[in-house]
């Protein structure tokens, strides 16, 4: 049953990547739209993301809830190690998710979406990156269960160039994610050419993101590309990921949304996929090799039997409302205005 | 301020804003339902207004109840780690409901706010009425979770060791049920005086009375019944927490000295140093009957338990008689407006009326926040009654002060916005809505 449970958690954090990465990506790409095209854009991408919203949001919570029930060890020494970057996630998520109810919601639209605006916005970016620096943190044997001052423990815990360029990877993949998913979203073709263009120019600041880590993990001695170059699955996903991004540039111009976004969400997938094969079981390396592994660190028999449980039974529910949900909003376009 | 005082109050602050916008989103759809479905049936455009007003409401109180209890979930583990360490496993299983839950809920939510005119009515309706249901459910779930705390079960505590772990148990522990109806009640409560008095004071103000007039009735209506309701689940509390946890209702009584057929305490200032109340109304024998239904039964006093497994007895001496205090007043309002509703037509439309729902708006907040102090102080020194302290839960990490302070900082900001949006909402309805007359749509 843990294997269930793991897969649960897994595919929770890969979702919350796809579809809270594309929303945060929303956010992302206004600050990097000119203002004449602005209002578009976010007419659009509010259509897109109104109605699935607050939906994207329990993808996270889920994360939290497998991880405190299941994995307690882990979930403590991530708290206890990473708060501060934790802290400044939750300030973000808190921004976010309230400015962009009250912008869109406030029965004035007048000087007071000048303050929603810049919030929403701004936590935008805040939120991935320092959930991109928490990962990084976990995996790179960062935090020091050893650790006697505060700056070592609770700062240098998650504070490197490795943690920071893997948080802004975090902000390009998003922004790339939401790029693409706002090519379908498109009603002329004027639109069309205006997001592609994006779309394309995202696709160079991501991977020019993806180099600045591998830098940074060489200089900081993180062994990176042995974690992914020494399994074979790793490289497989890897060469997979690149094979369909070349795809993805090719099939940019042609009118083919779906399938963008299939590609785009597959690249994702097989980078969470390649970070992650290489050091299952474990989830959080330790400085000194100590590493916190999902298998021995499970909760008791009983606890996880019924969390795979609860979670079977919970998904019965949630995916097909889901589905129905993201299905009939795609099939009738227009007037998502909600009232 | 010390890290363990700091984190505590963070906490609480937390809890008590979170408390709010989750009782208006778990109590808001089913108002908005109940207009809705007023609307279906009578067609009358002032049903779909009221609707559609209300349900900007419940996606701003959805959508700040939903972060902020998110930011709950974290601080469980930023604040107190090593409780979380032990009862994560433990009193889990309510929270991984929750979760699903608390899906359906935002699943239901944009069926039900981005729907209007693309689903078949009837099933447009029943997504708000599962956004109710799930919420109310997922409301019952995070009670059960904190009414293990209360009332720990579903393990046995061996040599600092947690054993055996049964979750179901666990959630099925023995103060579930009073707490979670006790509160779902007073969520019923506050938020229906709470929009019921916002709309008075709209129509004493003799704005779009119309609109005004048909909210206030379902709110009012809902808050009055579940006024009615209270002191049953509160009878039922009263006699769980004396069972389960003496020294908490000897706190809320400051009964200090153990005795038989003790008497009930209303108000007075309770001194720790001479042990005694000044000032206060004595009921004779009360307090043993309402602890156990018999007259002459014993009470346990503060005596009974050592200095440091005291809950502070002055913080939840007083929160008890504040809850009590607005409980009956806001009891003693519905019956009112109940004899007007079925005898005296002629008061349910009066200015005196109005009135006094109107300064009944914050009473069921008010009531609400002061359960809470009862129940988590009153468990104090214990994070888990009788097996861990509270100070041993704390982070090790310093300077939690900062961290108290930008949260506080946030929530009171985020306060400030949401009653600013509100007040908008309020104001601009006879922008928004037409809804002078009880003209009909076909």
């Amino acid at each position: 049953m843990v294997y269930v449970v793991i897969i649960f958690l897994w595919t929770a954090i890969l979702l919350y990547i796809l579809l809270g990465g594309a929303d945060f990506g929303a956010g992302i790409i206004e600050l990097f739209t000119s203002r004449a095209n602005r209002p578009r854009m976010r007419k659009k991408m509010y259509e897109a993301i109104g109605p699935v919203w607050e939906a994207n949001h329990m993808w996270l919570i889920i994360v939290i809830v497998i991880l405190f029930v299941g994995f307690p060890k882990i979930y403590t020494t991530v708290s206890i190690y990473l708060h501060i970057p934790l802290v400044c996630m939750l300030m973000g998520i808190i921004a976010r998710g309230t400015a962009f109810v009250f912008r869109n919601y406030d029965a004035v639209k007048d000087d007071m979406q000048k303050v929603y605006t810049p919030i929403f916005v701004i936590s935008s970016v805040v939120t991935p990156f320092f959930l991109g620096i928490i990962a990084a943190s976990a995996v790179s044997g960062q935090i020091d269960l050893q650790a006697k001052d505060f700056l070592s423990a609770y700062v240098f815990s998650w504070l490197s160039w490795f943690s920071v360029t893997v948080g802004i990877f975090t902000v390009t993949i998003c922004a790339y994610l939401a790029n693409v998913f706002i090519i379908g979203e498109a009603e002329n073709e004027q639109d069309r050419q205006l997001f592609t263009r994006k779309a394309r120019r995202t696709i160079f600041v991501v991977m020019a993101a993806g180099g600045l880590v591998f830098l940074a993990a060489h200089s900081e001695g993180i062994p990176l590309l042995n974690w992914i170059f020494s399994d074979v699955p790793g490289i497989i996903a890897l060469i997979m990921a690149t094979i369909s991004l070349v795809i993805t540039f090719v099939l940019l111009n042609r009118n083919k949304p779906i399938i963008l976004r299939l590609l785009a969400g597959f690249q994702v997938t097989m980078i969470l996929f390649a970070a992650t094969y290489s050091h299952f079981p474990d989830i959080i390396l330790l400085k000194g090799g100590d590493n916190l592994s999902l298998l021995t660190h499970q909760g008791q028999f009983k606890t996880i039997e019924t969390l795979g449980y609860a979670l079977l039974i919970g998904s019965i529910f949630i995916i097909p409302a889901l589905v129905y949900l993201i299905y009939s909003f795609q099939q009738k376009k227009g007037n998502t205005e909600a009232h | 301020m010390d890290d363990f005082l700091a984190a505590r109050l963070q906490m609480a602050f937390s809890l008590g804003f979170h408390i709010v916008f989750s009782c208006i989103g778990m109590v808001m759809p089913f108002f908005m339902c109940t207009a809705h479905y007023l609307w279906l049936k009578r067609k009358k455009a002032v049903y779909l207004d009221v609707t559609k007003a209300w349900s900007k409401g419940v996606a701003i109180f959805f959508a700040t109840g939903a972060v902020s209890g998110t930011v709950l979930s974290f601080e469980l583990g930023l604040l107190w780690p090593k409780f979380m360490e032990h009862a994560g496993p433990i009193f889990g299983m309510p929270f991984s409901l929750e979760g699903t839950a608390f899906f359906i809920e935002a699943i239901a939510l944009g069926f039900y706010l981005y729907g209007w005119n693309r689903f078949h009515p009837w099933f447009h309706w029943f997504t708000g009425v599962i956004v109710g249901i799930s919420g109310l459910l997922s409301g019952i779930l995070v009670v059960a979770a904190n009414a293990w705390m209360n009332s720990p079960a579903g393990f046995d505590f061996v040599n600092g060791q947690y054993l055996n772990i049964d979750p179901m148990k666990a959630m099925f522990n023995e103060a579930w049920f009073s707490q979670a109806l006790h509160m779902c009640v007073a969520a019923f409560v506050s938020t229906g005086f709470a929009v019921a008095g916002v709309h008075a004071l709209m129509i004493l103000k003799g704005k779009n009375v119309n609109f005004h007039r048909k909210a206030f009735q379902i709110a009012a209506i809902f808050g009055t019944v579940a006024a009615c309701l209270q002191p049953i689940s509160g009878d039922i509390s009263a006699k769980d927490v004396a069972k389960r946890q003496p020294a908490k209702l000897a706190a809320m009584e400051a009964h200090f000295h153990t005795e038989k057929g003790a008497g009930l305490i209303i108000g007075g200032i309770p001194d720790t140093a001479t042990k005694t109340v000044k000032y206060a109304l004595e009921i004779p024998k009360a307090l043993s009957f309402m602890a156990t239904g018999d007259f002459n039964a014993e009470v346990k006093g503060l005596d009974q338990f050592a200095k440091k497994d005291q809950p502070p007895v002055v913080v939840v001496h007083y929160a008890f008689q504040i809850m009590v205090g607005l409980g009956m007043a806001m009891l003693g309002l519905a019956v009112i407006y109940f004899i007007a509703l079925i005898k005296k037509k002629g008061w349910a439309e009066s200015k005196w009326m109005l009135k006094l729902f109107v300064i009944a708006t914050p009473m069921g907040f008010l009531a609400l926040e002061a359960g809470w102090t009862v129940t988590e102080v009153g468990r104090q020194p214990w994070i888990i009654y009788g097996v861990m302290r509270t100070a041993d839960a704390v982070t090790p990490m310093p300077g939690i002060a900062y961290s108290f302070y930008l949260f506080t900082a946030v929530y009171i900001s985020l306060a400030i916005i949401v009653s600013l949006l509100l007040f908008r909402q309020i104001t601009m309805v006879d922008k928004l809505y037409d809804s002078s007359t009880d003209k009909k749509i076909q």
